[in-house]
């Protein structure tokens, strides 16, 4: 498994420019995109044919790294720069890597509206539950009672469960997994880019830095156990084991919805032509 | 309607600006609804489609403009239009464009304002807007029109300085100029002159998106053709890479003035009227300059000498033409529908050396020859 990960690595990633990183080490930004290497690999995808899209914040930095067309935008507006990319060239694999405030809260309204139209784009949101770049902030996924520089008293507002809203807003396929389970992370991310629509993966992610030293995981390894006995798969739910209290991980909606670029090009372009031909007769 | 030779058409500004934007070759626009430039983007809905290019409503004017970013970095000319609150939601993606060298155009068709002001009535109160409104310092082109077929030409001159030049242009409109109808002589498309975006010369491994240039612009390639590089609106080097070193900053950063400054010749037009005697010059734009061209002539009628220079580019503020009318004028006039945003400018140019006298509305109604007449008569 090892040696088989390997070319992915060499072939996609900037390796001789952009290294080493900025995030901390123990940041489950890197796993993160080290999920989406593999994933891009194992389905041999043209790397002048992907582009990788980010808003602002620890993930904003990831593009910076890959060997695609990158595209490093403002903060929450990813999704919005990835609908023109995805319009002019149809073809191209776009990804959009964001974080959970930039997905969720500055970036919330162009989530809902790219799930709703249902552009082929595969949306990768990075959720550690805090504004990691900026200190440690609450951000709109940050656990109830949490505790984060900007709620010195604990995290009084409820957070936003990412799976949900995509799947309310009608994304065609939406996951979830873990930095811990890093493998099934791979294969969720894969399916997700082979998916035709707004495809959504929610990954939890670790920021010990800002969020762990605060809350009682002041390592990288504390909050990666946290993941592990905090989560439960899909799988292991439908076998009949109990997901009381627990996050579920995996496949989470998958459905069959027309897509946006599809339904542009096929048949509004060609009612406009055909009328317009037929007006010119 | 596909316009084959010259055409004469009874048509409105925001329709001229559309027809403009197809005649330039636009294939991609973003935006979202906001009186007065709805109309723009109801045109286009229905030309663009026929051509195979893309009309797309978005959740906001932040996102159309991202959007149009994203579609003009995948290699598409793109456009968007809004109002005085859509265009202050736009300032940010602006200054990505600025900075990233993105080109794409941009239309503010100007409403009374601030904040929702009044829809429905003219005004020029966003000039200083359209030149500063996104943050950081930053250069920007402006371009601004009087007359229907203005609006035709200077959209497609827009999309050639916006090409040219990798920078967003904005195209200063007003609520009059935007929704008045005149007759109007279309050119025919071999007529035009239409700028493509200049692609590398050379392979990808060689290609700097960022890199100098002896016209200090260089190709910007497309998404998806095979040229992978990195876009930021972090300051970036050569490659597009961030970077904190000063030794790369100072150079993109000198690049990306001097890119504008050094084109002025090209890119500042004005249009000069009984200038050679005058000893009182009236300084106008948009609709503004109509009324502007009406009270000079009624003044030349009485004996004065008066004349008239209108404003075709706002930024880079046309200094030389200013400079010029000095050699003549006592006074300058400048009226605007707005509390002397212009005229300001005229007085850093003109400093000191004749008087600057400002005739102002900014209550939703346009300015009249008598009202600019009177001040003539007055100072």
């Amino acid at each position: 498994m090892t040696m088989q990960t390997l070319p992915p690595i060499h072939e996609y990633l900037r390796s001789h420019k952009k290294f080493p990183h900025v995030w901390c080490a123990g940041c489950g930004a890197g796993n993160v995109l080290g999920s989406i290497i593999r994933a891009v690999g194992h389905l041999g995808l043209d790397r002048d044919e992907v582009a990788m899209v980010s808003g602002i914040g620890c993930s904003g930095r990831m593009p910076v790294y890959a060997d695609f067309n990158t595209l490093h935008t403002t903060h929450g507006r990813a999704l919005a720069f990835a609908t023109g990319i995805k319009l002019a060239k149809p073809n191209m694999q776009v990804l959009v890597v964001m974080g959970d405030g930039d997905a969720l809260a500055i970036g919330g309204n162009h989530f809902i509206h790219a799930a709703r139209r249902n552009v082929d784009l595969t949306a990768i949101v990075v959720n550690n539950g805090i504004y990691g770049l900026t200190g440690g902030q609450v951000s709109p996924t940050t656990p109830m009672g949490a505790y984060a520089t900007t709620a010195t008293y604990g995290q009084i507002e409820r957070p936003f469960d990412i799976a949900k809203i995509a799947d309310a807003a009608g994304a065609s396929f939406v996951a979830r997994g873990t930095v811990y389970h890093i493998l099934e992370l791979e294969k969720l991310i894969e399916q997700a880019i082979v998916k035709r629509g707004f495809s959504v993966v929610e990954v939890i992610s670790q920021c010990h830095t800002a969020y762990g030293r605060l809350n009682m995981m002041p390592t990288a390894v504390e909050m990666l156990k946290w993941q592990r006995d905090n989560t439960i798969s899909v799988a292991a739910v439908a076998a009949g084991k109990s997901a009381e209290g627990k996050i579920t991980r995996g496949v989470l909606v998958d459905r069959e919805l027309p897509e946006f670029t599809d339904v542009y090009f096929n048949q509004v372009v060609a009612r406009a032509q055909e009328l317009t031909g037929r007006a010119e007769r | 309607m596909v316009v084959e030779a010259a055409t004469v058409r009874f048509m409105q500004g925001s329709e001229a600006v559309a027809e403009g934007a197809m005649a330039a070759g636009l294939r991609f626009y973003a935006g979202y609804p906001i009186t007065p430039s709805t109309e723009i983007a109801e045109i286009l809905s229905r030309r663009l489609p026929r051509v195979g290019g893309v009309f797309i409503q978005m959740e906001d004017e932040i996102g159309s403009l991202a959007a149009v970013i994203g579609a003009s970095i995948a290699g598409l000319k793109a456009a968007t239009a809004t109002s005085g609150p859509g265009f202050s939601l736009m300032q940010e993606n602006l200054g990505f464009a600025v900075a990233a060298e993105i080109p794409c155009v941009l239309v503010n068709v100007q409403r009374a304002g601030p904040s929702t002001g009044q829809p429905t009535a003219p005004a020029q109160g966003d000039v200083m807007q359209a030149r500063w409104g996104t943050h950081g310092d930053h250069p920007i082109v402006v371009l601004t029109a009087s007359t229907v077929r203005e609006c035709f030409d200077q959209t497609v001159r827009s999309f050639n300085l916006s090409e040219r030049y990798r920078t967003p242009v904005i195209l200063l409109l007003d609520e009059v100029v935007a929704h008045m109808r005149e007759r109007t002589v279309i050119p025919a498309p071999e007529d035009i002159y239409v700028l493509e975006r200049p692609q590398p010369a050379v392979p990808p491994e060689w290609y700097f998106p960022y890199e100098e240039t002896d016209a200090d612009v260089p190709p910007l390639a497309s998404f998806g053709e095979g040229y992978r590089y990195h876009v930021t609106g972090l300051f970036h080097d050569r490659a597009g890479y961030p970077t904190l070193r000063q030794d790369e900053i100072n150079p993109w950063f000198e690049r990306l003035f001097r890119k504008i400054e050094l084109n002025v010749d090209e890119i500042v037009q004005t249009q000069g009227e009984m200038l050679e005697d005058a000893r009182t010059v009236i300084v106008a734009y948009g609709s503004t300059a109509r009324a502007a061209r009406q009270a000079m002539k009624e003044a030349r009628a009485k004996g004065r000498r008066v004349g008239l220079l209108k404003l075709l580019t706002l930024w880079p503020f046309p200094e030389e033409q200013i400079e010029r009318a000095t050699r003549t004028a006592r006074r300058f006039l400048v009226p605007e529908m707005n509390r002397g945003q212009v005229r300001l400018e005229v007085e850093r140019v003109v400093k000191g050396r004749a008087d600057v006298v400002g005739v102002h509305r900014y209550d939703g109604t346009v300015i009249t020859p008598t009202q600019i007449l009177q001040a003539l008569e007055a100072h």
